[in-house]
C-alpha cells in the first residue's frame, strides 16, 4: 500500500502492507530505529512520537493511515552534536538509565510542554478554568502513559521542568 | 602488558584517592546519554542489516506436553513465509546467571504454558506475525502440577541449617513473634523487550542480543547451537534493561541463530511483550515463617526464616530468600529452612537481588512487629541487633555501615518528628511513616579489560562489560580518566563486544566493582610504563591535564609517548577476601504513606533511602539506580503480582497494563544520600555494588508505614485494596 510520510520535515514513499503499524513502518521499513517497541499494546509509551502536533503510540496506529500527516520522530527532535533543551536536560539531571524508553519519553515531554501552553487540563488539575500551573505532580500526572522501569522518574520530572521553568522565565523577560 | 590481581588481602592504599584529576565519584554526566537522549543509541533490534527477515515465536498453550505436529503446512504456503523452525536445540527457557552452558533444550517436551516451540520466519514482521498467530499447534496434553502449594516440596539438605535451640528461645522470648508471610512472583518488565539479530558468514555467527554477561552468554549460545565457542561473535553494546532476565542466554537469540544459519539471511527475532512475561525468568513467589525472639531490651536471642519457593523441574536455581538471614540480626538460636515445589509455571530466575529483595523486605515487617509488641522504637529496635560478627561465628565484617545508614536516613526523614501511630490525617487519608533496613550480600567477579594509551593522548578501554543503565560508560571512563590524569573526553569505554577482554559482565551488583578494578588495574601497569620511562617511581608520578609530573618536570603525555602507544590489560580475580569477612552493602529506608479510609489506596508520599556501598563512583549513577531499586520496592509492595491461572499455570497478566509496575505519579520525589565508606576487602577500588542495595528492604518500609497509618498489617504482598479495606476504622 502506498503512503506518504511527512517525517521530520522530510516526505517519505512507503510502500508496505496495510497491517504495518506507523511504529514498524519507522523502525522496519524507514529505518528510524530511534522510536523503541516496548509493547506493542499502547501499555508503555515507548513508541510515542508526534502526529499533527499530538503525541500519540505509534503501535497504536496503522502507517497507511497517516497518508500526507506531518509526524515528529527523537531523530527530528535533535542529534548528539545539537541536542535540544529537554534532550540537554534529560542528560544533565539523568532522566534515565538503559535509554530504552527515553525517545519516548522525550517526544511525550516535548508535546506535553506545548499542551501546558495551550491551557490543557489534566486529570489532577483542580480549576479548569484558571492557566496550568506546572507543578511536580502535574508534571507526573502528564507523563504516567511513559513507563521507566529503571526509574528515573524524579529525574525525568526534575529535567521536564528544569525546561519548563526555562521557557517561562524566557517568556515573562 | 598484563596486570592480575587475586584479591586475596585487603587493598588499604586508596590509590584512587592518591590521584589529582577529580573525575572519580563526581556527579558526572553519562557519556553514552546523548546517545541515548537522540535515539541513536543502538539497542538489539536497531541495526536492521539489509534483507534481514523477521522471525515470531509460538508458544505452547498447555502446561505439560508432548508437540506431536506443527501443523504448519498451510503457515508455509501463506505470501512471505520463509521457513518455521522447531526442534531439539529450541531452549525450553533462558539459561541462568552465569551457566555458561545450553538450558534444557528441546521443542517436543513441553513444560510450561508459553514455552516457545517454533518460529515462524517471513519477509516482513507482519507476514510472520499473521503465520504464528495461524499455525495449530497439535499437543498432546500430559499431567501438570501448577500449584506450588499442592506439592511436596524438595528439601535439600545442604540448604538447611539449624544453630542452638529456636524453639526453646522462642518459648522463654520476652517478645517473639511467628508469622507466615507471602510474596508473589514478579516479572523484571525491562523496557526493551529480548531481541536478537543473527547472520552467520563462513561458518560463524554474529549476533546483536540483549544480553547482561557476554563471557557466559558466549559459551551458552555455542553450546546451544553446538558449535565451538570461537564461532560465536555476541554484541550488546546497550541493553534496554535487564534486571536479571537477560542474565542467560534467551529463546529469540537461540531462535534467530538457527533461522539464519538455515536460510542464509539475517534474521531478527523480537519476544513480544506476553511472551517477555511467558518466556523469560520470573521471580519465584515465596512463603515465608518467620520466628524471632527477644529479650526484654529488644534483643534477639533467636530468628528462624522458613521458606518455600518454586521452580520447573530440573533447574538448579531456587529463589535464596534467607540469603542475608544469617548475618543481619544477632541472635545464637537459628533455623534457616529452604523447600522448592517442583511445578509448570514459566522458569523461576533471577529477578533484581534474588534473595533480598522479598527475603529482607518480609524480615523487616517481623522486625517492625517486633518492635510494635516489644514496644521499642523501630529504627532503635535494629541498632540493638546489629552483631559484632557474623552470628555464631566469629567471621568478622569487611565493613558495617547499618547503623550509620540507619542514624544518617533517620536524620534526613525527620523520624523524630514524625506522629504517633495511628493518629495523623490529611482530609481522609491516614497517614503514617515507616522504614527498615537494607542489606545486600557484596562479591566481585573475575573481570578483564585493556586499556590503550594513545600516541595523541587520549585512551581507549576495551572490554566486553555491558551497561544495562547502570552507568558502565561513566564509571569505567571516570577510573580510567582519573588514573591516567586525563579529562573524560579523551577517554572512550568501548563495551559490549564479546571480542573484547572478558568481563564479569552486569548481575549481582558486581558489575562496577569488577570491571572498574580490572581498568584500575590496566591504567595502574601504564602509570608503571610511563613512570619507568621517566625515570620515577609510580608513586612519585603525577598525571593530571594530559601531563605527567615528576620531579621538576612537566611533559605532555604525546611528548613522553613519542609515537607510540602504551596498552595493557588489567584482570581482578576474586580471593581470600571473599571468605576471610563477610561483605555486605547496608542502609536505610524511610517512607510517609497516605491509606485512603474510603477507598483502602495507598499512595507513597515521601521516600528516603541512606546506603553505603563502600566507594561511590559516579553520585548521580549511583543516586539513579537506588531511586530504581526504591521504586521497584514501591511496586512490590503495592501493586506488583504475577498471577497465575492454576488450571494451566499461565499468567494471566502477561502486560503491562495489569501486570503493574510504578508509573511516574506512583514515586514521589524521592531523596537519597550516598555514605561516604572505603571498603579495603572489597576491591582495589573499595567499591561495592549498588545496583540491588535499593530494593533489598525498601517495600517493607511502606507496608510498616501503612500499619503505622492504618493499624493495618499486611503480611501477603502486594498490599492491593483487597486487603487493606477490611481491615480499616468505620468511616
Amino acid at each position: 500500500m502506498q503512503t506518504t510520510l511527512t517525517i521530520n520535515g522530510e516526505d517519505h514513499r512507503l510502500d508496505a502492507d496495510s497491517r504495518t503499524s506507523l511504529l514498524d513502518a519507522l523502525r522496519n521499513h524507514l529505518g528510524l530505529t530511534g522510536t523503541k517497541k516496548g509493547c506493542d499494546h499502547g501499555q508503555c509509551g515507548s513508541c510515542t512520537v508526534i502526529v499533527n502536533g499530538r503525541r500519540i503510540n505509534s503501535c497504536l496506529t496503522l502507517a497507511c493511515m497517516h497518508d500526507g500527516d506531518e509526524i515528529t520522530t527523537i531523530e527530528g527532535i535533535g542529534t548528539p552534536g545539537h541536542l535540544s533543551p529537554l534532550q540537554a536536560a534529560f542528560v544533565r539531571h539523568d532522566g534515565f538509565q538503559c535509554g530504552y524508553c527515553t525517545p519516548g519519553q522525550i517526544c511525550s515531554a516535548t508535546a506535553m510542554l506545548e499542551e501546558v501552553r495551550a491551557g490543557w487540563p489534566s486529570n489532577i488539575t483542580d480549576d479548569l478554568t484558571a492557566g496550568v500551573s506546572l507543578t511536580d505532580a502535574e508534571i507526573s500526572e502528564r507523563m504516567s502513559g511513559n513507563l521507566c522501569r529503571c526509574a528515573a522518574y524524579p529525574n525525568i520530572v526534575d529535567a521536564i521542568r528544569d525546561v519548563a521553568d526555562a521557557a517561562m522565565q524566557e517568556a515573562a523577560e | 602488558m598484563t596486570a592480575h590481581m587475586k584479591m586475596d588481602e585487603p587493598d588499604r592504599r586508596n590509590r584512587l584517592d592518591a590521584m589529582v584529576q577529580g573525575i572519580v565519584g563526581t556527579p558526572m554526566d553519562r557519556p553514552d546519554g546523548p546517545k541515548k537522549v537522540t535515539g541513536t543509541a543502538t539497542y538489539a533490534h536497531d541495526g536492521q542489516p539489509a534483507g534481514v527477515l523477521y522471525g515470531v515465536l509460538v508458544r505452547a498453550t498447555t502446561a505439560r506436553g508432548t508437540l506431536d505436529d506443527l501443523g504448519a503446512t498451510e503457515v508455509k504456503a501463506l505470501p512471505g513465509v520463509r521457513g518455521v523452525f522447531h526442534g531439539k536445540r529450541f531452549l525450553r527457557n533462558p539459561a541462568q546467571g552465569t551457566a555458561g552452558k545450553a538450558p534444557v533444550q528441546g521443542s517436543a517436551d513441553i513444560y510450561y504454558f508459553g514455552q516457545p516451540v517454533a518460529l515462524v520466519v517471513a519477509e516482513t514482521f507482519e507476514q510472520a506475525r499473521h503465520g504464528a498467530q495461524t499455525i495449530l499447534l497439535k499437543i498432546s496434553a500430559g499431567d501438570a502440577e501448577t500449584d506450588p502449594d499442592r506439592v511436596k516440596p524438595e528439601t535439600p539438605a545442604k540448604k538447611q541449617s539449624e544453630v542452638g535451640d529456636l524453639d526453646a528461645a522462642m518459648a522463654s522470648a520476652a517478645f517473639a513473634v511467628d508469622r507466615t508471610y507471602s510474596t508473589p512472583g514478579h516479572n523484571s518488565a525491562a523496557m526493551e523487550p529480548h531481541a536478537a539479530i543473527a547472520q552467520w558468514t563462513d561458518g560463524a555467527v554474529t549476533v546483536h542480543a540483549s544480553c547482561q554477561m557476554l563471557r557466559f552468554n558466549v559459551k551458552e549460545l555455542a553450546d546451544s547451537l553446538g558449535v565451538a565457542e570461537s564461532k560465536v561473535h555476541l554484541l550488546s553494546p546497550f541493553i534496554g534493561g535487564g534486571f536479571g532476565s537477560k542474565l542467560g542466554i534467551s529463546p529469540e537469540t537461540v531462535a534467530a541463530a538457527l533461522a539464519a544459519r538455515e536460510l542464509g539471511a539475517p534474521v531478527a527475532v523480537a519476544l513480544s511483550r506476553p511472551q517477555v512475561f511467558e518466556a523469560t525468568m520470573r521471580r519465584s513467589e515465596t512463603e515465608q515463617r518467620i520466628r524471632l525472639a527477644a529479650g526484654q531490651d529488644g534483643r534477639l536471642t533467636g530468628i528462624g526464616h522458613e521458606v518455600l519457593v518454586s521452580n520447573l523441574p530440573d533447574e538448579e536455581f531456587s529463589e535464596p530468600v534467607t540469603q542475608a538471614t544469617p548475618f543481619l540480626y544477632r541472635g545464637e538460636n537459628r533455623v534457616i529452612g529452604h523447600n522448592i515445589a517442583r511445578v509448570n509455571r514459566t522458569c523461576a530466575g533471577s529477578v533484581r537481588a534474588p534473595g533480598e529483595a522479598v527475603g529482607v523486605t518480609m524480615l523487616e515487617v517481623a522486625m517492625d512487629e517486633l518492635a510494635t509488641a516489644a514496644g521499642i522504637d523501630p529504627v532503635e529496635l535494629r541498632r540493638r541487633n546489629i552483631p559484632e560478627t557474623v552470628p555464631t561465628k566469629d567471621t568478622p565484617f569487611s565493613s558495617h555501615m547499618l547503623e550509620a545508614a540507619l542514624d544518617d536516613g533517620a536524620k534526613a526523614f525527620g523520624w523524630a518528628d514524625r506522629p504517633k501511630p495511628h493518629t495523623a490525617t490529611d482530609g481522609e487519608w491516614l497517614l503514617g511513616c515507616g522504614m527498615s533496613s537494607a542489606a545486600r550480600v557484596n562479591m566481585i567477579m573475575q573481570s578483564a579489560a585493556r586499556v590503550t594509551l594513545n600516541p595523541d593522548g587520549s585512551a581507549v578501554i576495551e572490554t566486553d562489560m555491558t551497561d544495562i543503565g547502570t552507568g558502565s560508560y561513566a564509571i569505567l571512563t571516570q577510573i580510567a580518566a582519573e588514573m591516567l590524569g586525563l579529562s573524560p573526553d579523551r577517554v572512550e569505554a568501548r563495551l559490549g563486544d564479546s571480542s573484547f577482554p572478558k568481563a564479569s559482565g552486569s548481575g549481582g551488583s558486581v558489575g562496577a566493582a569488577s570491571s572498574g578494578s580490572s581498568v584500575f588495574l590496566a591504567c595502574e601497569a601504564i602509570r608503571e610504563t610511563l613512570a619507568t620511562t621517566l625515570g620515577v617511581s609510580e608513586a612519585d608520578l603525577t598525571l593530571k591535564d594530559g601531563h605527567a609530573i615528576a620531579g621538576n618536570t612537566r611533559k605532555a603525555l604525546p611528548e613522553i609517548l613519542a609515537g607510540e602507544p602504551i596498552t595493557a590489560e588489567g584482570e581482578i580475580e576474586p580471593g581470600k577476601t571473599a571468605k576471610a569477612v563477610k561483605q555486605a552493602t547496608y542502609g536505610a529506608f524511610f517512607a510517609e504513606v497516605g491509606v485512603n479510609r474510603v477507598t483502602g489506596e495507598v499512595r507513597v508520599r515521601r521516600m528516603h533511602g541512606s546506603f553505603a556501598a563502600g566507594r561511590i563512583l559516579n553520585k548521580k549513577t549511583a543516586r539513579s539506580q537506588c531511586l530504581g531499586g526504591m521504586t521497584f520496592g514501591i511496586g512490590m509492595a503495592l501493586t506488583e503480582e504475577l498471577v497465575h491461572d492454576l488450571r494451566d499455570g499461565h499468567i494471566v497478566n502477561h502486560n503491562l497494563a495489569e501486570y503493574h509496575i510504578p508509573v511516574n505519579a506512583d514515586v514521589p520525589q524521592l531523596t537519597v544520600n550516598l555514605l561516604e565508606e572505603r571498603d579495603p576487602w572489597a576491591s582495589p577500588i573499595q567499591a561495592k555494588g549498588i545496583g540491588e542495595l535499593g530494593i533489598c528492604g525498601a517495600g517493607a518500609a511502606i507496608l510498616n508505614a501503612i500499619f503505622d497509618a492504618s493499624g493495618v498489617r499486611v503480611r501477603d504482598l502486594p498490599a492491593t485494596l483487597d486487603r487493606i479495606l477490611p481491615g480499616l476504622p468505620d468511616v
